[in-house]
């Protein structure tokens, strides 16, 4: 099985360990992992901002560089979203298809493809809150949104509950969106940030101190309005608690 | 035109942590109570995909069904009126109140009359209309637009209510207690129904094959206007058009659970021709609809008006309804207002976090989530969008197009988390330092990490 590793731009820069973690861990498994060096973004900030139609260029670069792969897989839910569901301004030829249909987050690769049913190496003996970012949650259904009644289920909750002593919890208003939303969190500063003071008191008044999630985005957003605002969290992205990073 | 700045409208809302906290609390607290009986019923995702499809059915057929309905009110004995616009919809009222020498109105709620800027056109010629829904008279009294499509007051405290009334009937300023508020309102009212010419309210459901309307309210607001005066006058957009008798049942069934979490709204009158004595009129308004139903967006025409989207809507409920200046807010808001008024209302699409509850409450499967790429995609292609988003889409563009020119841009910009002086990177230029500490620059990139630990060989 060959394995194509996109590490997608914010994660690069600003949360290697995620990819760092995301990538050891998939070498455990009998695969062919390729790092696909040149691939850059995935072109989400330009859908976002209603510029689809001139990620062309970007769009072009990125699925030459995404072909040849069985699977590509992403650390960063959001990004697998934009691949799935939003790689519409490049022609949509057999290849971007294949492309489209076979990228994962990591959460679902190894959840859905690998099928993933222990993790030996993993321990971290803490109640851990899962946050499930609102793309991994309500565009690539990694669990059930609480708005659809439906049978309940939840592949990052699953995987999370293979690692020795960790107990999974939530915040009370489990899957209210922490208002990152990329770009959202600079034109709307002031909604963006009453959003995550919220979701950060929300974790405070449940005694929560380790926060996890298959988005580092909605990460980062929380980990730095808490710092901010004096709420003590500490946030790891799924994959470094999965790998036994996470201390 | 000026466009419509909800962010910043917004903004003074966050600000105000007493009204706000109220707000999230009252509408979240909407959205548990929808969520906990809709977990009782078995088939409630087949319902929403049943309402869905009775929608695009409908919407599908419409100009059949419409045909239909016409005939089955005049057999029953009801005055049809066909409105093309806003303007049309309120000469139309205007022209059976003078008609009848109708001097005096209350009316129940009605979003398409709000979106006709019916009150103020009445006003002008001298007829005084009278709010039946309480919220929606407290509203009035304010001057201001409902806030919300089932909670038109939903954003004000108590506190508000008891200085307003103060101000306009005369109550004690100090007395917020429930009961006291609505005894003042009721002595106030009771004049307005008793001496009101006509009557008017909205319409939630047209029944083509019955020729009848159905009006859902938990205060009776539409009975009263309705039942009391000589004259009713009803008015409905094409869409809330549905085929039979039988299908109400479902619709019934979803609409008061997804908007307030209660099983059935208090009252679900049927008006199926006037009574004895009375002349009743509906006015059936197009206003915009017939163009989104052949467009690209045509399945926001699903939207029962229920208000679910706006109580999940993490946006919504922290910055309230006034904040989108429109007769629509929150997620229906932000793709319906641009298709009235693109230039007024361009920036409402991007009061968005792309978070999708709105698409997973919604009882008709309206894909608003969708909706609002679409809109966004719209308003750059028209050339609306605004000048720094404009400068950012450049700018992001060239970075993000190869991993060459991403790298040079991280290189520069892990320098400057790591090397510029606190002052510089928590000043006002950086709108993230406001709320936000700055990440925390990383010793390396992941491509370093690769290169440094596998020595630039791509292969395991």
């Amino acid at each position: 099985m060959k394995v194509g590793f996109f590490v997608p731009c914010y994660v690069d820069m600003l949360a290697p360990q995620a990819a760092i973690s995301s990538f050891e861990l998939l070498k455990r498994f009998d695969l062919d992992v390729e790092y696909i060096e040149q691939a850059a973004c995935c072109g989400l900030p330009l859908t976002d901002m209603g510029y689809d139609h001139k990620a062309c260029v970007l769009e072009n670069n990125l699925t030459k560089w995404l072909s040849g792969y069985d699977y590509i897989v992403i650390p960063s839910g959001i990004c697998t979203d934009q691949i799935r569901n939003h790689l519409v301004a490049v022609e949509q030829t057999p290849e971007v298809r294949h492309i489209r249909e076979t990228t994962h987050d990591i959460v679902d690769f190894l959840h859905d493809v690998l099928q993933v049913k222990s993790l030996p190496w993993a321990k971290f003996p803490h109640k851990v809150a899962l946050h499930n970012g609102c793309h991994s949650l309500r565009s690539l259904r990694q669990a059930r949104p609480t708005e659809l009644m439906i049978p309940d289920y939840s592949k990052p909750a699953a995987l999370l509950e293979l690692v020795d002593g960790l107990e999974v919890a939530y915040a009370t208003r489990r899957d209210e969106c922490c208002g990152f939303g990329g770009v959202f969190s600079i034109w709307d500063e002031s909604c963006s940030s009453q959003q995550g003071l919220d979701k950060v008191s929300d974790y405070e008044r449940n005694g929560l101190k380790y926060v996890t999630s298959a988005d580092f985005s909605c990460l980062m957003h929380q980990q730095c309005i808490a710092r901010k605002n004096g709420v003590d969290i500490k946030t790891y992205y799924i994959a470094e608690i999965l790998n036994g990073d996470a201390v | 035109m000026k466009q419509v700045n909800q962010v910043k409208l917004g903004a003074k809302f966050i600000a105000d942590t007493p009204h706000r906290v109220s707000h999230d609390r009252c509408l979240w607290a909407a959205r548990m109570r929808r969520d906990s009986v809709a977990q009782r019923i078995p088939e409630w995702e087949e319902m929403r995909s049943l309402a869905s499809q009775i929608k695009m059915h409908t919407l599908s057929h419409l100009d059949s069904y419409l045909e239909m309905f016409e005939e089955k009110l005049k057999a029953n004995g009801i005055h049809v009126h066909w409105a093309l616009d806003a303007e049309g919809h309120n000469r139309i009222v205007l022209d059976i109140f003078q008609s009848h020498g109708v001097k005096v109105v209350t009316k129940g709620k009605s979003m398409l009359m709000d979106e006709c800027d019916m009150r103020p056109f009445l006003a002008k010629h001298g007829i005084e209309v009278y709010e039946a829904d309480l919220g929606e008279r407290i509203q009035q009294l304010d001057d201001q637009r409902p806030s919300h499509i089932v909670m038109p007051a939903i954003h004000k405290l108590r506190g508000d209510v008891a200085k307003l009334f103060a101000e306009k009937l005369g109550s004690d300023p100090d007395i917020d207690d429930p009961s006291y508020l609505n005894s003042v309102m009721r002595k106030d009212m009771r004049q307005h129904y008793i001496h009101a010419d006509a009557g008017m309210c909205g319409v939630n459901f047209g029944i083509a094959e019955t020729g009848g309307i159905v009006v859902c309210t938990n205060e009776g607001n539409a009975d009263i206007s309705a039942n009391v005066p000589p004259l009713f006058v009803a008015s409905m957009g094409i869409e809330k058009l549905i085929p039979t008798q039988s299908d109400l049942a479902l619709f019934i069934r979803l609409l008061s659970r997804s908007a307030l979490g209660l099983d059935i709204t208090q009252y679900t009158s049927h008006y199926h021709g006037p009574r004895k004595g009375q002349e009743m009129h509906l006015i059936i308004v197009d206003n915009g609809r017939t163009a989104r139903l052949g467009s690209e967006y045509w399945q926001v025409l699903k939207c029962i008006r229920c208000g679910a989207c706006m109580n999940t809507c993490p946006v919504f409920r922290r910055t309230s309804g006034l904040s989108y200046d429109a007769p629509y807010m929150g997620p229906i808001g932000i793709v319906l207002e641009p298709s009235y008024n693109l230039d007024r209302y361009a920036r409402l699409p991007y009061s968005c976090t792309h978070c999708g509850s709105c698409g997973d409450v919604c009882p008709a499967k309206v894909p608003i989530p969708d909706l609002v790429f679409y809109w966004r995609d719209v308003v750059v292609k028209q050339g609306k969008d605004q000048l720094s988003h404009r400068i950012e889409e450049d700018g992001m563009e060239l970075v993000l197009r190869s991993a060459t020119n991403l790298s040079h841009a991280e290189k520069l910009g892990l320098w400057a988390l790591r090397n510029l002086p606190q002052g510089l990177l928590n000043s006002s230029l950086n709108p993230w330092a406001k709320a936000h500490t700055n990440p925390e620059p990383p010793k390396e990139t992941f491509r370093q990490y690769y290169a440094r630990k596998y020595n630039g060989n791509t292969k395991k």
